[in-house]
C-alpha cells in the first residue's frame, strides 16, 4: 500500500516516531562539539554534558572520572531510550528494532569467542560487550570449542541462529575462522534486515534499502580493503559480499580481484554517490577512510529524517548516536591523555 | 472623559509594575555577600553578560564544580539515609557554618560511610555466601540420601533412553564416547556431582544448557528454596534454586562448571559422607550466628552515624543549593577592566531600588568592603519583563491569563476583569445552586487547609485543583447565583423567594404539558418561576432567555475587550490606533451588534411579538422595505439604514488610513534625521559592547508588510465580530446541556428507583445518582464549562486588544530555588 501508510502510521507508530524525533533533537550539535573540543579536563567534559541528555546520567559521578565511564554512562542513555521505544513498539516495529541490536550480537559474538580463544576472563569480556547486544547465554559462548558447538549450545536459542547456516563446520576456532564467521553472519544479517524491511513497504523499504545497502558497500569495501594480502581466497572473499547494495552483482566482481587500495578506489569512483567519499582523499590513503564514511553515514542518517511515516528514522537515530558517543569517546580519550591537537581527526559532527 | 478617566484610582494588577534598567559595579571582595543578600531579597534579574562563554570558562567555574560536587555527596547521603530507613530527627539548629566546613565535614562523612559500606559490604556477601552454602547443603543432602542408591539404576536407564532415540544420535557423539570413560562401563566412584543454587528464573535455560553440553550424560535434580534470599555478588533479593548435578567425566566437569559460571550458579562442595555433611552444617551454622553479630553490630553503627549527618542534612542541602546559585549568578557578572569590581546589569522594579541599595549597602558592610557599591540605572532598547505583584487570590486569575501568553510590558492586564467575569462566565454554564453548594464545599476544604496543604507535595491533578481554589470558590458562588435565577437545584425547583404566578387550568394538572399555565398574580419575585418546570412553555422560554441573555453578555464582553484597547492606546499615546482602530471598531461592532441588544432590551421591556431573526436578515438584504408588524419602535428604519451605512464605513476605516499615515510619518521622521543619530548609537556601541543598549534598533518600514498586516486584522475583526457573538452562544448551549443532563439524572434514575417499593433499588438508584452527579455532572461538566469560559476570554476577549507577546520577569531568588531543583 504504497503511499497510503501516511493514513494510518500514526495509529501505532505516532507516538514513538514523535518519540524518537525528540530525542534527535537531543543530540548534541556543532556549538556542543565545539565547546567539548575546548575541554582541559575530563570533570569539564562532565560540566558539559550536564546541561545536555546526559546530564541525568552523569551528575551522580564521583569526581576522578574516566573515559570508561563516561562512555559507559552515554551507552546506558542510549540503551534506556531503546528500552523505553521498544516496550512501547507493537508489531511490526518491535521486529524492526529488535533487528537493530542484531549487528551488536554478532560483535559480541565475535568477542566473547576471540577472547576465550586468548583465555581472556570471561567477566571481563562480558564488560566490554555492547549493552544493546547482550542476550541470555551470552556468558556460555565461552564452553563453546568449535563453530559447531557454538550453534549448538548457544546460538541455537539466539535470533542469530538462521544467519549460522552457512558457516557450520567442525573447523576449530581461529581468529580467521571467526573474522569469516563474522562477516559470514553479518552479510546474512543484513540480507535478512534488507528482506525484512522490503516486506514493510513504503517509505521505511525506500529509505531503509538505501541506507543498508550503504552500510553493505561499506563492509564489502572494507572487507576488500582488510583481506588485501592475507590468504583469503578470491572467491571466499566474494562470499562475504551482501547480496545487494550499489556494488551488487558487477562491483563485486570488480572487488573480489583488487590487489590495492587503488584498485578499489577505481572501481568505487565508477558509483557517483561513493565519488565524494574519495574527493576528499589523496591516493594511496586509507587511514581517513573511515572517517569519510563515516560522514557520508552521518548525512545519510540525517536525511531519514526529513521523510516522516517511516521505521528508518529509528534506526537512523540509534546509529547517530553510537556515532555520537564514539565522538565522545574519542574526544575525552584525547583530553584524558593531552593529545588536544588530534581532536579533530575522528570526530564527525552530526548537525 | 480622559479627565474622568485620570482621577480613577491606581489599579494594581491593570499595568505591570514599572521596571528599571540598572548596573551594579561590586568591588570583588564583597561581590558574593551582595548576590547572596539580593538573593534574599529575590527582586533583581541578572542579565547574562557572558553568553558567549560555555559554561567552563568562567569565572567562577571552579566554585560550582565544587558545589556540584558537594550537592552529589549530599545525594548519596540523603540515598544512604534512605535506604537505612531513617527518619531524620529534627533539624538540628546550628549556628551559622561555612561552607568551607561542610565540605570538610561532608567529605569525611562520605569517606566513612563508604568504607563501613564496604566492610559490611564483604561480611554481607560472605553471610549470603554462607546462607546459600547451609541451604544448599540442606536440600542437597535429601537428594544424596534418597538417591544414592538409586543413582545408578536412574543413569543407566537415562543412557539407554539416548540410545533408543538413536536418530540424533551422531558420529561425534559416539566419537566423544571413546574418549570419554562412559558412565554405565564406570563404577559409582566414577559418578561425580556438582551442587549449586541458581537464580529460579534461569533454571529452565540452564539445565536445556547442561543437557546439550553433555549430551544428555547428566542428572539435574533441583529443589526451590523455601524463601527469598539474597545474591552474594548484586545484592538484590531474589527467589533461588537449589540443584544437583549428577555426571562423570572431567571434560563434563569443566563443561559445567564453565556453564555454571556464566549462568551466575554459584557451586558449593557437599560432601558425601553423611557425618561429614552435619559436621560442616554445624560449622556453617555456627559461623552464620557469629557474621550476623558483627553485621548487626556494624549496621547499627552505620545507623548512628548517618542519624547523626540526617539532622543537618536538610539545611546544608539548601545551603549548598544557595551557594551554587549565587556562583552561577556571578558567573553572569563580568569582569571590570582592572579585575578588581564585577559589573552586573539586571532588571529590577522600581520600587524595589531602595529595598536593593539597602541590601547593597549591608553587604559592604557586612563583608567590611572599604568602597561602596555603585547602583545606577541605565535605559535599555530592549523591553522589560512584565511583573505582576500578585496574592494567593489573583495569582490563579493571573495564570489563566499568562497560559495564553505573557502580557506586554505594561500592556492593560485582562487579569484583573477575568477575575470577576472569568468565574460568571463559568457559572451562566453551570447555573444550579445544589452544584454550586457542592463545589463550594470543595472549594472551603481546600482553603481551610490552606496552610497544611502548600506545604505538601500534592499530586499534579491536586495541585491543580488547590491552586486554582480561589477561581473554585467564586465559581461554585456565582454557579449559586446563576441557580437562583434558574431555579434550578439539582434539577428540581424551589418555591424560595414566594409562590408561583401561574396555575394550572383544573384541578389535575394534565393539561400542563400540552396548552400550558394560566398567570394569575404577580410575576414570581426572582429568576425564574418554579411553575414552568416540565410545563409546555419550559423550553421556549428558557431557551429564548439565555439565548438573547448569552448575546448581551457577549457584545459587552466585546465592548470591554475594545474599550481596553482604547486604555492601552491612550496609555502608549498612540492616538493613531485610537482614530483608525478603536472609533471604527466600536462603531461597527455596535451599530450590528449593540442595535440587536438593544432591540433585545427594548423586546423584553415591551412584550413585542417581533421576530429579531427578520428584523436583522432584513436590515440587511432589504434595508428600504417597511418592517410591517416587526417594528419595535418608532424611527426604526431610517435608523437601520443609518447604521448599516456607518457598519460600512467602519471596515475601510480601520483598514486603508493606518498603513498610509504611519507610511507618511517614517518618511519625515527619517527626512528629518539624516546624521546625528548615527554617530551617537555608534559611540555607545563602543563603549559598552555588552550591554542592553548596544541592541541595535532597526527601524525598517516595510509599507506592503505593514498593509497585510493590517487588512489581515481588519478582516479578522469584521469576521470575528460574528463569529464572537455566535461563539458566545456557548453560554446557552452549555446551560441548557447541563440542566437536561441533570433532569435526566434525576427524572430517569432517581425518581425511577423511588418509584419502587425495594428498599435495594432505592439504593441502587441513589447510588448511581449520586454518582452520576459526582462524576458526570461536578467532574466532566464544571471541566467543559471551565474551558468554554477559558476559551471566550483567550479567544473572544483577549484579542480585541492583547498582544501578549512580553516575558515573564524572573528575578533571581532564594525562595525559587527549591521548586526549581524539583
Amino acid at each position: 500500500m504504497y503511499g497510503f501508510e501516511a493514513l494510518s502510521f500514526n495509529i501505532h507508530g505516532g507516538y514513538l516516531e514523535a518519540i524518537v524525533r525528540g530525542h534527535r533533537s537531543g543530540l548534541l550539535t556543532t556549538a556542543d562539539y565545539n565547546n567539548l573540543c575546548q575541554c582541559e579536563t575530563l570533570d569539564d567534559i562532565k560540566m558539559h554534558l550536564s546541561a545536555t541528555e546526559y546530564g541525568p546520567y552523569l551528575q551522580n559521578e564521583p569526581s576522578p572520572l574516566h573515559t570508561t565511564t563516561i562512555v559507559e554512562k552515554c551507552t546506558l542513555k542510549l540503551v534506556d531510550d531503546y528500552k523505553h521505544m521498544l516496550c512501547q513498539a507493537t508489531e511490526p516495529l518491535s521486529t524492526f528494532l529488535e533487528y537493530i541490536t542484531y549487528g551488536h550480537m554478532i560483535d559480541n559474538v565475535v568477542l566473547i569467542v576471540t577472547g576465550t580463544l586468548h583465555e581472556r576472563d570471561v567477566q571481563e569480556l562480558l564488560e566490554k560487550c555492547h549493552p544493546l547486544g547482550m542476550f541470555d547465554s551470552i556468558a556460555t559462548l565461552a564452553v563453546a570449542q568449535n563453530m559447531r558447538e557454538l550453534y549448538r549450545l548457544v546460538l541455537v536459542d539466539t535470533p542469530l541462529a538462521p544467519y549460522f547456516s552457512e558457516c557450520i563446520t567442525s573447523e576449530d576456532l581461529d581468529d580467521m575462522n571467526i573474522e569469516i564467521m563474522r562477516n559470514t553472519l553479518y552479510k546474512a544479517y543484513l540480507e535478512d534486515f534488507y528482506r525484512f524491511c522490503q516486506k514493510l513497504g513504503g517509505a521505511t523499504a525506500e529509505i531503509m534499502s538505501d541506507l543498508l545497502a550503504f552500510e553493505a558497500d561499506r563492509r564489502a569495501v572494507n572487507i576488500t580493503i582488510n583481506s588485501i594480502g592475507t590468504e583469503l581466497t578470491r572467491d571466499d572473499r566474494r562470499k562475504l559480499y551482501s547480496n545487494f547494495g550499489l556494488f551488487y552483482p558487477y562491483g563485486h566482481e570488480e572487488l573480489a580481484v583488487c590487489e590495492d587500495i587503488d584498485q578499489v578506489r577505481a572501481v568505487m569512483e565508477k558509483y557517483p554517490p561513493y565519488q565524494s567519499i574519495f574527493a576528499k582523499l589523496s591516493y594511496g590513503e586509507s587511514q581517513m577512510l573511515d572517517k569519510a564514511f563515516y560522514e557520508e553515514e552521518v548525512k545519510r542518517h540525517c536525511l531519514a529524517f526529513e521523510q516522516q511515516f517511516h521505521y528508518a528514522v529509528f534506526f537512523a537515530y540509534m546509529r547517530l548516536r553510537e556515532q555520537e558517543i564514539r565522538n565522545l569517546m574519542w574526544i575525552s580519550e584525547c583530553v584524558a591523555q593531552n593529545q588536544k591537537s588530534r581532536v579533530h581527526d575522528s570526530v564527525v559532527f552530526i548537525f | 472623559m480622559d479627565h474622568f478617566t485620570d482621577k480613577l484610582p491606581q489599579m494594581d494588577l491593570m499595568r505591570s509594575e514599572k521596571m528599571t534598567f540598572v548596573q551594579l559595579i561590586i568591588p570583588a571582595e564583597s561581590a558574593h555577600c551582595c548576590i547572596t543578600y539580593l538573593g534574599q531579597l529575590g527582586l533583581l534579574q541578572f542579565r547574562d553578560l557572558n553568553s558567549e562563554k560555555s559554561p567552563f570558562q568562567r569565572t567562577f567555574v571552579n566554585q560550582v564544580k565544587r558545589c556540584a560536587e558537594m550537592s552529589r555527596k549530599l545525594r548519596f547521603l540523603m540515598d544512604q539515609i534512605n535506604k537505612a530507613g531513617i527518619k531524620s530527627s529534627l533539624s538540628v539548629l546550628q549556628s551559622d557554618t561555612h561552607l568551607e566546613d561542610i565540605e570538610t565535614q561532608l567529605s569525611e562523612h562520605e569517606h566513612e560511610i563508604i568504607e563501613m559500606n564496604s566492610n559490611s559490604e564483604k561480611l554481607q556477601q560472605s553471610y549470603n555466601e554462607l546462607l546459600e552454602f547451609k541451604i544448599v547443603l540442606q536440600k542437597a543432602c535429601g537428594f544424596l540420601v534418597s538417591s544414592h542408591g538409586q543413582i545408578v539404576s536412574e543413569e543407566r536407564e537415562l543412557e539407554e533412553n539416548a540410545y533408543s532415540n538413536g536418530d540424533f544420535v551422531e558420529t561425534p557423539f559416539l566419537f566423544e564416547q571413546e574418549i570419554v570413560p562412559g558412565p554405565s562401563k564406570s563404577n559409582q566412584s566414577g559418578l561425580r556431582f556438582i551442587s549449586g543454587i541458581i537464580c529460579k528464573s534461569k533454571v529452565l535455560r540452564f539445565e536445556r544448557m547442561l543437557f546439550r553440553a553433555t549430551r544428555g550424560n547428566m542428572l539435574f535434580n533441583q529443589a526451590p528454596t523455601d524463601e527469598q534470599i539474597m545474591d552474594p555478588i548484586s545484592a538484590e533479593m531474589v527467589e533461588k534454586t537449589v540443584f544437583v548435578v549428577f555426571f562423570s567425566g572431567e571434560q563434563a566437569r569443566r563443561k559445567i562448571l564453565k556453564i555454571c559460571e556464566a549462568f551466575g550458579a554459584n557451586c558449593y562442595p557437599v560432601p558425601e559422607d553423611i557425618s561429614k555433611q552435619t559436621q560442616i552444617t554445624q560449622e556453617v551454622s555456627s559461623r552464620l550466628s557469629d557474621l550476623e553479630a558483627t553485621l548487626d553490630a556494624g549496621i547499627r553503627h552505620r545507623n548512628k552515624a548517618l542519624s547523626s549527618v540526617g539532622g543537618h542534612l536538610a539545611k546544608w542541602m539548601d545551603m549548598v543549593r544557595r551557594e551554587k546559585a549565587v556562583y552561577d549568578t556571578l558567573n553572569m557578572l563580568n569582569f571590570d577592566v582592572t579585575k578588581k569590581c564585577l559589573v552586573a546589569e539586571g532588571w529590577c522594579p522600581i520600587f524595589a531600588t531602595t529595598q536593593i541599595q539597602d541590601a547593597l549597602q549591608r553587604a559592604t558592610f557586612d563583608s567590611n568592603s572599604q568602597v561602596g557599591v555603585i547602583f545606577h540605572s541605565l535605559d535599555a532598547l530592549e523591553s522589560p519583563p512584565t511583573y505582576f505583584r500578585t496574592n494567593n487570590f489573583t495569582n490563579p486569575y493571573q495564570e489563566i491569563v499568562d497560559a495564553y501568553g505573557v502580557a506586554r510590558y505594561q500592556e492593560a492586564n485582562p487579569a484583573v476583569y477575568t477575575t470577576i467575569i472569568f468565574p460568571f462566565l463559568f457559572a451562566v454554564m453551570f447555573g444550579d445552586w445544589g452544584h454550586g453548594i457542592c463545589l463550594l464545599l470543595g472549594a472551603l476544604v481546600l482553603i481551610a487547609h490552606e496552610r497544611k496543604l502548600s506545604n505538601q507535595r500534592l499530586g499534579s491533578f491536586m495541585e491543580m485543583l488547590f491552586g486554582g481554589r480561589y477561581v473554585i470558590l467564586l465559581m461554585s458562588l456565582f454557579s449559586m447565583y446563576c441557580g437562583l435565577i434558574y431555579n434550578e437545584f439539582f434539577s428540581v425547583p424551589f418555591h424560595i423567594f414566594g409562590a408561583s404566578a401561574y396555575k394550572c387550568r383544573d384541578m389535575s394538572c394534565r393539561d400542563a404539558h400540552t396548552t400550558g399555565l394560566v398567570k394569575y398574580r404577580e410575576p414570581y419575585p426572582f429568576g425564574v418561576d418554579p411553575s414552568w418546570r416540565g410545563s409546555r412553555s419550559e423550553l421556549p422560554f428558557l431557551n429564548s432567555l439565555k439565548m438573547k441573555m448569552s448575546i448581551l453578555f457577549g457584545v459587552v464582553h466585546m465592548n470591554l475587550g475594545i474599550m481596553l484597547s482604547y486604555f492601552n492606546a491612550r496609555f502608549f499615546g498612540s492616538s493613531l490606533d485610537i482614530r483608525y482602530q478603536f472609533v471604527p471598531q466600536m462603531i461597527f461592532l455596535n451599530s450590528l451588534f449593540g442595535y440587536l441588544s438593544l432591540l433585545i432590551v427594548v423586546k423584553w421591556c415591551t412584550g413585542s411579538q417581533a421576530d429579531l431573526y427578520h428584523i436583522m436578515i432584513y436590515m440587511f438584504l432589504s434595508p428600504f422595505d417597511m418592517l410591517g408588524e416587526n417594528e419595535l419602535f418608532w424611527g426604526q428604519r431610517p435608523l437601520q439604514i443609518l447604521l448599516l451605512l456607518l457598519a460600512l464605513i467602519a471596515v475601510p476605516w480601520m483598514l486603508f488610513p493606518k498603513p498610509f499615515i504611519l507610511k507618511k510619518l517614517h518618511n519625515e521622521r527619517f527626512e528629518g534625521r539624516n546624521y546625528g543619530v548615527l554617530n551617537t548609537s555608534e559611540i555607545d556601541l563602543e563603549v559598552e559592547p555588552d550591554s542592553a543598549r548596544a541592541m541595535q534598533h532597526h527601524d525598517d518600514f516595510n509599507f506592503s508588510e505593514v498593509f497585510v498586516h493590517q487588512m489581515i486584522h481588519s478582516i479578522e475583526f469584521v469576521l470575528g465580530s460574528v463569529s464572537n457573538t455566535a461563539s458566545y452562544l456557548r453560554l446557552w448551549a452549555l446551560s441548557l446541556a447541563h440542566s437536561e443532563l441533570s433532569t435526566v439524572f434525576y427524572e430517569k434514575v432517581l425518581l425511577l428507583a423511588w418509584g419502587y417499593d425495594n428498599l435495594l433499588i432505592r439504593l441502587v438508584g441513589l447510588v448511581v445518582f449520586a454518582f452520576a452527579t459526582a462524576f458526570i455532572l461536578l467532574m466532566m461538566e464544571t471541566l467543559s464549562a471551565f474551558l468554554h469560559a477559558l476559551r471566550l476570554h483567550w479567544v473572544e476577549f483577549q484579542n480585541k486588544f492583547y498582544h501578549g507577546d512580553g516575558y515573564k520577569f524572573r528575578p533571581f531568588s532564594f525562595a525559587t530555588l527549591a521548586d526549581d531543583e524539583n
